[in-house]
């Protein structure tokens, strides 16, 4: 039988601090679409002009992300949420804006200045199939990290730290003879898991890490995923287009829609009150098993390009209660209580 | 009679390691207007059994038994020219990813004029006449000005709804869609499923859908199937499927959603994963992974390990599963009775 969903338990397993470990304040990023000096100037009514394009990817945005939280960003494709990922892991740097990590920013540090946070921030992709080196076996793979983080330990040392990652993602200690290909999905994502544990992280990223497997290994990862947050004290930072992975795994949501963010709010009020309506037109489109679903809130249109990004909201062209205001004013997030915040001037003005 | 009747469908790949075999005795019917869904993981064959029904099934693969009587006319048994004449006309096909599926060269128009003037002795003005109607019917707007765009001018919902469009060109009976929403974001994907939805009950049309998403099946069709390694495992209404599920492996995967847990508890998950198809293991195929074949020593059930298990009925349901054949031979449901 179908259950109906239960209220949180108080006995939350991980405990959120209000500690903020990673900061983000106005990052914005842009891809030049146009190429090189040479390929941007143009012959325009007999003069040379030089023009450039850029893909807006991501226009101002701020995240907290607290100690101990699993904080998920959602959103469509193209909204930006994997380029936040990845600068924050800085394996893209912004165009704007400050990224700190317990208070350093770390945004604008050099390869070799950034090697100590690389070993306390860890990331997990999207495809274990790209992700795990073809010509390494796991028991390699396993211990690259740790040589590169640690090369004062010894052999002994590094083949003893490996063992435990093993077993505490249940990799049979078997399995470092092999090669990655000899894997499932579901076992390779797995393994991808042990490599970021290796090192012993306290920040996680995870990029879409259930997207490209089965429903039944999705919850085996996911449960991995949870027992990891628990015994390790990890904090995530959790991107995913699965809403209904976020109901069950997120202690608070980000939403952003093409490049900015629309509501920031803990899981459960995100879920049973949802105020931007970009949030309430997602969470209606879920597919769900029971009959009576609310109804599904239809927008019109599709997502911008992110070339020319339209004025004041990004949202206003599909949104149902957009005004003259909303066309020319981008919108602040206020916040709306319970440490929820909201960018929609409808919202503000009390007429949502 | 059943619009259309698969039984004991047998498709096998001849590989050189050996032959591999995809699909196992499956049995099934559609009726006119009737929507089925097949639900199962990668490599549960549910891909195959749609390609199969369109007898689409390319080298090394060959249907090796049983037949699809579509009409009263066995589909695995007509000739090339024949089959032409069914494919795209009476039986249409939707594909996963809307940029394979549309050719990169040609507009849209092009496209949706040439399919129908393959099927149909029709003038280009006709045609495109035709095709106008159709982009107007799945809500595109300007179509004017679509027919003469290339698929990359368009966004991937507005490709998934041309696809439609070309599906429902000539009319079909029967329309297979094989995970039409699985590369779309889910406001889209739900936009594509109401579409596909109002569109099949206005026109009566009969639709298989091909899916790993419970949620879309629950939503969109009468009935279900699911498939584990090759062979039917259970089907039924889908609401008694999604609501009571019988089979163990229909337990464990709607048990799995994260919807079906309280927030940050543990997920149900079913042990280990489906086997590849050359190593599917002897007797019931979800044995190894089953919760329920293991007897009260902690040994695995002989019948389990060795026995291929028959459906039996349950409710308005058929399961193949040994256990659920015990306690309906103890408990006997009248069939009709919700259970």
């Amino acid at each position: 039988m179908i259950q109906t969903l239960q209220q949180p338990t108080a006995a939350a397993t991980v405990t959120t601090t209000d500690e903020t470990l990673v900061e983000i304040r106005g990052l914005e990023k842009h891809f030049a679409l146009s190429g090189d000096f040479l390929e941007q100037l143009r012959f325009q009514r007999g003069k040379l002009v030089r023009r450039q394009e850029f893909v807006h990817a991501i226009n101002g945005v701020d995240i907290d992300v607290k100690r101990g939280e699993a904080l998920c960003v959602v959103g469509e494709s193209g909204c930006g949420k994997s380029t936040v990922a990845r600068m924050v892991m800085g394996l893209l740097s912004p165009t704007r804006g400050e990224i700190r990590y317990a208070g350093e920013r770390i945004d604008h540090l050099s390869p070799r200045q950034l090697l100590p946070y690389r070993r306390r921030m860890q990331m997990i992709f999207q495809n274990p199939y790209a992700s795990l080196n073809p010509r390494m076996t796991i028991q390699q793979t396993l211990e690259e990290p740790l040589r590169f983080h640690h090369p004062d330990w010894s052999r002994e040392r590094i083949r003893q730290q490996v063992a435990e990652v093993m077993a505490s993602v249940g990799i049979d200690p078997e399995w470092g003879k092999r090669f990655g290909h000899e894997f499932s999905g579901g076992q390779r994502q797995r393994i991808a898991i042990a490599r970021a544990l290796a090192v012993d992280p306290e920040f996680i990223v995870a990029d879409e890490p259930i997207s490209a497997l089965d429903v039944s290994i999705q919850a085996q990862v996911l449960n991995l995923m949870m027992d990891a947050q628990e015994s390790r004290q990890l904090t995530y930072l959790f991107i995913t287009h699965d809403l209904a992975v976020v109901e069950h795994f997120g202690t608070r949501v980000v939403v952003m829609y093409l490049g900015r963010v629309c509501e920031v709010a803990e899981t459960h009020t995100l879920f049973s009150q949802p105020r931007h309506p970009y949030t309430q037109a997602l969470l209606s489109a879920i597919p769900r098993l029971e009959d009576d679903r609310p109804e599904y809130i239809r927008l019109s249109g599709e997502v911008p390009t992110p070339v020319n990004l339209p004025s004041g909201c990004v949202f206003h062209g599909r949104c149902p209660h957009a005004n003259e205001r909303c066309r020319r004013e981008v919108p602040r997030a206020i916040p709306i209580g319970h440490g929820a915040q909201v960018a929609c001037h409808a919202v503000e003005e009390g007429r949502l | 009679m059943a619009l259309l009747e698969v039984s004991h469908l047998d498709v096998r790949f001849a590989l050189r390691q050996g032959e591999v075999r995809a699909l196992r005795d499956v049995s099934f019917t559609l009726d006119r207007g009737e929507r089925l869904g097949i639900v199962g993981e990668s490599g549960a064959g549910k891909s195959v059994a749609a390609f199969t029904i369109l007898n689409l099934i390319a080298k090394p693969g060959y249907i090796a038994g049983g037949s699809i009587l579509f009409e009263g006319r066995d589909l695995t048994r007509l000739k090339p020219r024949a089959l032409q004449n069914i494919r795209g006309n009476q039986i249409s096909m939707i594909f996963q990813d809307p940029m394979m599926t549309l050719n990169p060269v040609l507009t849209v128009g092009e496209q949706m004029i040439e399919c129908l003037k393959a099927h149909r002795r029709i003038r280009s003005r006709e045609a495109r006449e035709i095709a106008l109607n159709k982009l107007r019917q799945v809500y595109i707007p300007s179509p004017e000005k679509r027919l003469d765009q290339y698929p990359h001018e368009l966004s991937g919902g507005m490709r998934q709804r041309i696809i439609i469009a070309i599906a429902l060109l000539l009319d079909p009976d029967i329309i297979v869609a094989d995970e039409p929403t699985t590369a779309l974001d889910v406001t889209i994907q739900a936009e594509i499923m109401s579409l596909l939805l109002e569109l099949c009950e206005k026109h009566n049309v009969a639709l298989i859908l091909i899916t790993h998403d419970l949620g879309v099946v629950s939503q969109v069709t009468q009935r279900t199937l699911v498939m584990y390694a090759g062979r039917v495992i259970e089907q039924g209404p889908t609401r008694e499927i999604i609501n009571d599920a019988q089979h163990p492996y229909t337990q464990g995967l709607i048990n799995a959603l994260p919807q079906m847990a309280s927030p940050g508890s543990r997920l149900n998950q079913i042990p280990g994963a489906m086997p590849p198809l050359a190593k599917t293991p002897p007797g019931c195929a979800f044995h190894p992974r089953c919760g329920f074949s293991t007897d009260a020593a902690g040994q695995r059930r002989r019948d389990c390990r060795e026995d291929v298990p028959a459906f039996v009925t349950s409710g308005n349901c058929h399961v193949a599963c040994h256990m659920v054949r015990e306690l309906v031979e103890r408990d006997p449901v009248e069939p009709g009775e919700a259970s």
